[in-house]
């Protein structure tokens, strides 16, 4: 219901009075407009990433096979093989301890305590660094360890049930039977990918199918959006951090609300990654 | 009770309106001081305003003179078009005796660019952001834009990607080619076409700057709106034309990011051999090794922007339409709040019927059920917006000027385009229909003539609080019977003979036995396209001239309207008004209440007086 304007002073607007009225310029969710447009960005680009996501969806499902996660991404640093999903595990929990960070970053701030936000600031950047060194050997190993690109992607999984007439030097033996869904990487030998021998049980001799291009160029691409996110907010909180210790925002006395701003976004950063790590890894 | 006197309204704002302390900060607006600040890289939205619309009236004459071009060739197609040259170079070829015809990649490239420049550069940045800069601050009663700075960066966005589109214009190979929805493989293999190279290369990163400049634009508009209203402006006070852009920020703000996504990808399929939108495909007899990928997943991310984005383009000539409507035919806009719900529901459907565009692109039957029953449904609060502009018109004391022309002529191409779409939108009779001129027609009438004239209503209406002078009467007149008989002309043929199925995007018609009888209808239609254009460029002349030489402006509200921008100075510097912000009584639309003919917004209620908007 809309009520008779109660005249206030000069002083009085952006306090309540008479329910249904509007006092102007009073932030009607409690927020800045500079936080109000952090948000509204996010909302895009949670769109942006929509998109990306169903695109990877749709390619997905149009395809009669997909790589098995727990197979391709069971590698740790030091040789480590066939350990599913650990070093991504790894990852997403320094990530998403960073956003621990950050909130303590925000509420330090909102206490007026600038050391205690340069403090958790600068572990939140530390969290987001390993993240991208993280990531950087999860390519390294993918592109130069497992010789996948945008354009092959070795990863490929049986579509019936077999029997290797040939061995790889690595995992597979000959005579070593598989049966439908069964994992395998094609290996990349003196310039060229050894798609091993099988026989099927009707007894046609096939060899290996790579699998869904799609996959290594999602892969990368989704990804590589994402770490670019985590990049630039890198970057940002560098930034914020060092106008932070030049008592910047000390003296503006909004109680550190830029800092704020970059928390909504680090937190949206760790939101998607929670939902690239369900599609890519845990699917 | 009477009008208020300027007397009465200053004492209103200086007892009323709230100090924000604004000139305390900003003492004779150093920071706006130099030639460079005040007008190139200007923070103030006025200004900003009037880069948008300057831009966009440039676009509109390289949009639309581009389709006399082609018109010319589907009208005359023997004609000797050697008199281009000096224009067009290499794009006219002079046969061994002298006669000139048009390059048929370049009237591909012609088509695809009227389409790309009239939709993103004319009608989403030029009406959009024109009108977005200018009425908000001024309607809402706020200094300015909630960051002056990323508003400055969103025209200078917007002026790059023009930059950049108009450097594809010129290159050797012309720009791209392949269709204003610049679908895959046509805009994803640089050896596809002449202009799906470098053209299409530069079509991509135009478009990319100009979706951050609609971001960096539409995060301010809403944020502007909700948060810097002046005291009493409470949204159920707003104008429509307020609710209007709000609503489309909105839309764009979800709907750009999408596009950039399905872009993203495109860039990818095209610099680094990827397969998202390419699988199986020939080229020259010898097979690409891309498989795997799909075309129609492009088509998806296109239109889930591409419709939402003709939304973009109409609801702000909506909003202009019902403000006008409302001011000259001196009544209160009719179901003010059916009206923001109908825009409310519009925006909501627009996300859910993309695939209306798809029908015949291999789309599952069952699917397009959905979109067929979502895409009619949107003709029913469509309906409630144009029974509501009747009935404000309806009895009312109606001003005819070239404003009040336009925005009615607004509702009659509404309705003319909108029973079209009734047609298309079923996607059985769209079997028949799909990729013919009757498309071509309905879309032309109902978001580019509409939107046009929604434009040109709000040019004609505003001029005077952008320059402080009038447009020239007569001319606007001339041009407003003119552009709407003309338009009529040129778009009513076309649906006669879409409905004989000939087929749009081709170069010429004479050669083909069936569609041969239409050559008379052809030539009309480009005859009527040269007349309305000529009118356009009278319209400019007019714009330009009334700059400078136009009838001034004598009073602070020419129209005797409610709104707040009318409370500003005749030409209102940084900062809008000079002393308080004025605060806010009543709703936009008292007009004729209890005997009154307008009560402004800043007006306390009289004694025992009832607020209007409680009845709506």
């Amino acid at each position: 219901m809309i009520t008779e304007h109660v005249m206030t002073d000069e002083h009085n607007h952006g306090t309540h009075d008479t329910p249904g009225s509007w006092n102007g310029a009073a932030e009607p969710f409690k927020a800045s407009y500079g936080k109000l447009m952090m948000w509204y960005f996010l909302l895009s680009d949670a769109f942006t990433f929509a998109g990306f996501l169903i695109s990877y969806g749709a390619l997905r499902l149009s395809m009669p096979s997909w790589p098995l996660p727990d197979f391709v991404f069971s590698t740790l640093p030091g040789g480590i093989t066939h350990a599913p999903l650990i070093f991504v595990t790894i990852m997403t929990f320094v990530l998403i301890l960073s956003s621990v960070t950050m909130v303590r970053a925000v509420q330090e701030g909102h206490r007026g305590n600038q050391s205690g936000v340069v403090k958790w600031m600068f572990f939140t950047i530390l969290g987001g660094l390993i993240f991208l060194g993280c990531q950087a050997w999860e390519w390294t190993t993918l592109i130069k360890g497992e010789s996948m690109t945008v354009w092959t992607n070795p990863f490929g999984r049986h579509i019936e049930d077999g029997v290797y007439l040939e061995g790889d030097g690595h995992d597979i033996k000959a005579g070593q039977t598989f049966t439908v869904g069964a994992p395998y990487l094609i290996h990349y030998h003196d310039g060229h990918y050894n798609q091993l021998k099988y026989k099927n049980a009707a007894g046609e001799v096939k060899e290996q199918a790579f699998g869904p291009k799609a996959f290594g160029a999602l892969f990368f691409f989704i990804t590589g959006f994402h770490g670019f996110h985590v990049f630039s907010g890198v970057i940002f909180l560098l930034i914020i951090m060092l106008n932070a210790m030049t008592g910047l925002y000390q003296n503006r006395g909004n109680h550190y609300e830029m800092v704020e701003k970059i928390g909504l976004y680090w937190h949206f950063v760790d939101l998607v990654w929670v939902f690239v790590f369900l599609v890519f890894y845990l699917l | 009770m009477a009008a208020l006197t300027h007397l009465e309204e200053e004492k209103l704002i200086k007892e009323q309106g709230y100090n924000d302390h604004f000139y305390d900060h900003h003492h004779g607006d150093k920071h706006q001081m130099g030639f460079i600040t005040k007008y190139i890289f200007c923070q103030d939205h006025k200004i900003i305003a009037k880069q948008f619309l300057i831009t966009g009236i440039i676009w509109a004459i390289i949009g639309a003179g581009m389709s006399v071009i082609f018109r010319l060739q589907l009208g005359f197609p023997e004609a000797d078009m050697a008199w281009l040259r000096p224009l067009l170079g290499k794009w006219i070829v002079v046969n061994d005796d002298g006669i000139g015809s048009l390059d048929p990649n370049f009237y591909y490239a012609l088509v695809t660019m009227h389409g790309t420049i009239i939709v993103f550069f004319v009608l989403t940045a030029g009406l959009s952001g024109t009108f977005s800069n200018l009425l908000i601050p001024l309607q809402i009663g706020a200094r300015d834009m909630a960051s002056g700075f990323l508003n400055m960066l969103s025209y200078w966005f917007f002026f790059l990607s023009s930059v950049v589109m108009l450097a594809s214009l010129v290159l050797s190979t012309g720009p791209f080619s392949g269709g204003w929805t610049a679908y895959p493989p046509l805009s994803a293999l640089p050896q596809a076409s002449q202009g799906s190279g470098t053209g299409m290369t530069l079509w991509l990163i135009s478009l990319t700057f100009f979706v951050v400049s609609v971001l960096l634009g539409g995060v301010n508009y809403i944020t502007t709106i909700l948060n810097l209203r002046t005291k009493g402006m409470t949204m159920w006070r707003m104008p429509l034309t307020i609710w209007a852009f709000l609503i489309t920020a909105i839309i764009g703000l979800l709907s750009f990011p999408v596009l950039v996504a399905g872009f993203f990808l495109l860039m990818f399929d095209r610099g680094m051999g990827t397969s998202f939108y390419l699988s199986e495909i020939f080229i020259g007899g010898q097979a690409l090794d891309n498989v795997g990928g799909s075309p129609v997943l492009f088509q998806h991310l296109f239109w889930f922007l591409g419709h939402p984005e003709v939304y973009i383009i109409i609801l702000p000539a909506m909003g202009l339409v019902s403000e006008i409507l409302s001011v000259h035919s001196r009544k209160p806009i009719f179901g003010y709040k059916a009206m923001v719900f109908s825009m409310l529901a519009i925006a909501f459907l627009s996300f859910i019927v993309w695939a209306h565009h798809m029908f015949m692109a291999g789309v599952n039957p069952f699917i397009s059920n959905f979109f067929v029953l979502f895409t009619l449904i949107i003709a029913v609060p469509s309906a409630v917006k144009v029974f509501n502009w009747i009935a404000t018109l309806y009895g009312g004391n109606v001003r005819f000027n070239s404003a009040s022309l336009f925005a009615i002529g607004f509702v009659s191409m509404f309705i003319s385009g909108g029973l079209t779409g009734i047609f298309l939108g079923n996607s059985t009779i769209d079997i028949q229909q799909h990729d013919t001129y009757f498309v071509v027609a309905h879309f032309h009438i109902v978001m580019g003539i509409a939107a046009f004239f929604g434009m040109f209503a709000g040019i004609y209406n505003w001029f005077p609080k952008m320059y402080g002078r009038f447009m020239n009467e007569t001319l606007g007149q001339i041009h407003f019977w003119g552009t709407l008989v003309g338009a009529y002309l040129i778009f009513g043929p076309m649906h006669y003979i879409g409905l004989a199925g000939v087929p749009r995007r081709y170069f010429r018609f004479d050669s083909f036995e069936t569609f041969k009888q239409f050559d008379a209808l052809n030539q009309f239609i480009t005859v009527c396209a040269i007349i309305v254009f000529a009118l356009q460029i009278l319209f400019v002349v007019n714009f330009f001239y009334s700059i400078w030489k136009g009838k001034k402006v004598t009073s602070k509200n020419p129209w005797e309207s409610n709104t707040l921008e009318w409370t500003t100075p005749i030409k209102p510097g940084h900062g809008n008004w000079e002393g308080n912000i004025p605060s806010v009584n009543r709703w936009a639309y008292d007009y004729g209440k209890d005997g009154v003919d307008f009560i402004p917004q800043i007006k306390p209620l009289a004694e025992g007086e009832q607020h209007s908007e409680l009845h709506q």
